[in-house]
């Protein structure tokens, strides 16, 4: 663990090892006690906060030189923070990347569940950027803090009461907040809601690192995770109500993607990498199956994904 | 139940205070504050600004632990509570006004959502049916039921402090802890507030501890006054027996001091 | 019903050199059920501090003050709310309520106070506002706003909304009219009849003569200034 893949210009994934220990004994006590957020002596990173510091220091603390990393941001392996976060690895750990989810040990996301269901032994490691649900209400950490403590967590249906008074149903699209276990709730990242059914009961061990809030927290293979509802507004996933114009997938999250200036738009996979692999095997949506990717496709139009240029 | 039936039930005080003392270093906050409140009770507490009734308010309230004493809440020993079961009491069977209605509400949920806050903090998940009470509580504080969806930063001081009072009164406590509860309002709003109180008291057959520096409000509204000074009850009794047969130096002098109570 | 033995009373103003001001001593008398008694004496004698004392509202000294077998003397706050709130009532000469409230609900009060349902309670105060003449239109308005006159009737109907078996009563007929003053008298009457005990004030001689079964002059009981 301890050799320099780059003669010694880094410590192996950056973080010097009695930082990696450290935040390895956050994640080994955010395991034992799902959900709840354990405070760590969070790093700087030679990135800015905001790009995933959180998430690149638990990833940091998992990789183990046999890995095999991949890193998605909103499900794109080909995005600035994403290959940038990729290549980071690469020179300070020298481990191998790939951008299929079947072949990752660790996979390091923002805003994304993979599609592809994943494996028993597999790490997913989100970035977070504000890890307490309960902020939107309550401001104070002490308080916020207590309420966790003690399970008061009435607050948290205010929040969905309002957006079902000010909406006629539940508007929180991303972030939505989830109970484990029976008792802490926690934020799953800005994920969208509809991966939010792939937090309960997942075989692979889901990290949580928020840098700027000094906070990670896990779940355990297998554990049991409910999005908070009502009653008589149960909890529903949302996409949109469209097909992948490139693979055809009915059932992925789809990024709208305008085309042109005159109303011209597409829908297609967020999941790059699960759209690429639908397509290899035939599928194909309205616009055909012949693009190399669905992001790379979008960005033959002008000024999508400004910023990509230098990740290519 | 009525306030009728539930005194004649019970011969039980809900509420039983004995020797409550709170220092502040060498500076006394309340001092051996003994008292019982029975069901369907309402309790006047006076005394001018540092007389220690908000510091007696809030031990009794759970906020501030008192150094000496005993405080038992229908049997139970509320000292010796775990912090979570007191929690519960205090949102569920307890409630708070506190005077200035935006240390009570929060100010960025709508009306409803602050009604029902406390709804959903034991456990009611059916949006409907936490709307219905949220309406019909607003009906009970005179708030119209086209504002449930207003935030409470809309509303004047005197609906924000009967939201308030919505807020905490929808589980349906038995103890009511009232900090100056009409005290910033206009004295229209004031009256109205008294009346709707009243008119709460008696009906839910609530216990309140009220805490005030005007003698016209604890004339109307508590049956019993304590009055406070130095941190020391220094007189107690029926409320207008105190009012207009004062026993104590202090008592004269406040009752004096009033242009008329 | 009202039994008082041997009771004195005196205020002591702390604020004006702790002056001890005995005002009474030595007071007695009984009230049987169905019997009204009028306190007589000079102004200042002592009568409505006598009667405040019945009442609760002014401590006694010492001796007893016995209301259907609780001693007002000794009773705690609670036993007194109790008495007050089923067995005697009191019709002071001032009207003290919370403004807003509308006058039909500020003489159904004791009732609902009492647990009558709200229709009942509501039937029975607008009975005695139709019997003291206090035009409907009124009803729905606070009494503060109105003339003593009207207060005084509000009042009053306040104070017999309830059967209550003991009955104090401060100067009733003052500031009415003869046809109001006679319905007074008539709720007096019937009160008797039902067997409630009453003691009262009244300066109206004709009254007095016509509902007082017995007087008792309070003069006797004013302490000699010897203090």
């Amino acid at each position: 663990m301890t050799e320099h893949i780059e003669a010694g210009a880094y410590t192996f994934a950056y973080l010097d090892e009695q930082t990696k220990r450290m935040i390895r004994r956050a994640i080994l006590k955010g395991i034992a006690v799902p959900g709840y957020q354990v405070p760590f002596a969070s790093r700087e990173m030679p990135m800015p906060y905001g790009w995933g510091t959180g998430g690149v220091q638990v990833t940091a603390a998992c990789l183990v030189p046999e890995d095999r990393l991949k890193v998605i941001d909103q499900g794109a392996d080909d995005t600035t923070n994403a290959v940038s976060i990729r290549r980071f690895f690469q020179r300070t750990a020298g481990v191998a990347t790939t951008e299929a989810t079947t072949e990752a040990t660790v996979i390091q996301t923002r805003h994304r569940i993979p599609e592809t269901p994943l494996k028993a032994g597999q790490i997913l490691v989100y970035q977070v950027p504000i890890p307490e649900p309960l902020r939107f209400l309550e401001p104070r950490e002490t308080e916020t803090r207590k309420m966790h403590e003690l399970e008061e967590y009435g607050l948290m249906h205010v929040k969905l009461y309002e957006d079902i008074a000010r909406h006629g149903q539940i508007a929180t699209s991303y972030a939505y907040p989830v109970k484990v276990e029976g008792r802490y709730v926690m934020d799953p990242s800005p994920i969208p809601r509809f991966d939010n059914p792939k937090l309960s009961g997942n075989p692979a061990i889901q990290l949580f690192g928020a840098g700027r809030e000094q906070r990670i927290y896990a779940l355990p293979p297998w554990t049991e995770v409910v999005s908070l509802d009502f009653d008589d507004h149960p909890f529903q996933t949302s996409k949109a109500p469209h097909d992948c114009d490139l693979c055809g997938a009915q059932d992925s999250y789809l990024d709208e993607v305008i085309t042109d200036d005159q109303g011209g738009r597409m829908f297609v996979c967020s999941d790059t990498d699960f759209c690429e692999g639908r397509r290899a095997k035939g599928h194909a949506g309205r616009l055909g199956g012949d693009q190399k990717s669905s992001k790379t496709f979008a960005n033959s139009f002008e000024g999508i994904w400004p910023g990509t240029e230098g990740a290519r | 139940m009525t306030m009728l039936e539930r005194m004649a039930v019970t011969d039980q005080p809900l509420l039983r205070v004995e020797g409550l003392t709170k220092r502040y270093g060498p500076r006394i906050g309340c001092a051996d504050v003994s008292f019982d409140l029975y069901p369907g009770e309402v309790l006047g507490i006076v005394g001018e600004s540092g007389s220690g009734k908000s510091t007696l308010l809030s031990c009794l309230a759970g906020h501030q632990r008192p150094d000496l004493g005993r405080i038992s809440y229908d049997g139970r020993d509320v000292l010796a509570m775990s912090e979570t079961d007191r929690r519960r009491l205090s949102r569920t069977d307890w409630a708070y006004v506190h005077q200035n209605p935006r240390d009570g509400l929060r100010m960025g949920v709508s009306a409803g959502g602050n009604v029902g806050e406390r709804l959903m903090a034991v456990g009611a998940r059916h949006y409907g049916e936490i709307r219905g009470k949220a309406t019909d509580w607003l009906g009970r504080v005179e708030i119209a039921a086209d504002r449930i969806d207003d935030r409470p930063s809309a509303f004047s001081g005197g609906m924000q402090q009967r939201l308030q009072i919505a807020r905490n009164l929808v589980t349906s406590p038995r103890l009511v802890f009232m900090d100056e509860p009409t005290g910033g309002l206009d004295v229209s709003v004031q009256a109205r507030l008294l009346d709707l109180l009243r008119g709460l008291v008696r009906d839910l057959g609530l216990s309140v501890i009220i805490v005030t520096h005007d003698l016209a409000v604890v004339r109307l509204l508590a049956h019993r006054l304590m009055v406070m000074k130095s941190g020391r009850v220094v007189e107690q009794g029926l409320t207008d027996q105190v009012l207009d047969d004062p026993q104590h130096a202090y008592t004269q002098l406040l009752v004096s001091s009033v242009l008329q109570v | 019903m009202i039994e008082v033995h041997d009771l004195a009373k005196s205020f002591t103003l702390h604020n004006q050199g702790g002056a001890v001001i005995p005002v009474m001593a030595g007071a007695a008398l009984t009230v049987a059920p169905g019997e009204c008694v009028g306190l007589v004496g000079r102004s200042g004698a002592g009568k409505s501090t006598l009667m405040r004392m019945v009442y609760g509202n002014y401590l006694a000294g010492s001796g007893s003050l016995i209301v259907a077998g609780v001693d007002v003397a000794t009773a705690s706050p609670r036993e007194i709310i109790a008495l007050r709130r089923h067995t005697l009532g009191y019709v002071s000469q001032f009207l003290r309520v919370v403004p807003r409230v509308p006058t039909l609900e500020v003489v159904a009060e004791p009732l609902l106070a009492l647990g009558t349902p709200a229709d009942e309670a509501r039937n029975r105060a607008a009975d005695l506002l139709r019997r003291l003449n206090i035009p409907e239109r009124l009803w729905t308005l606070s009494p503060t706003t109105f003339s003593g006159g009207e207060q005084q009737r509000v009042n009053i109907a306040r104070g017999f909304a309830h059967a209550y078996p003991a009955l104090l009563l401060d100067e009733p007929t003052a500031s009415l009219d003869a046809a109001n003053r006679e319905v007074v008298l008539t709720l007096i009457e019937e009160a008797k009849a039902r067997g409630a005990a009453i003691l009262g004030i009244f300066h109206d001689e004709a009254a007095r003569a016509r509902v007082c079964d017995r007087l008792v002059d309070v003069t006797g009981f004013t302490p000699r200034l010897a203090a």
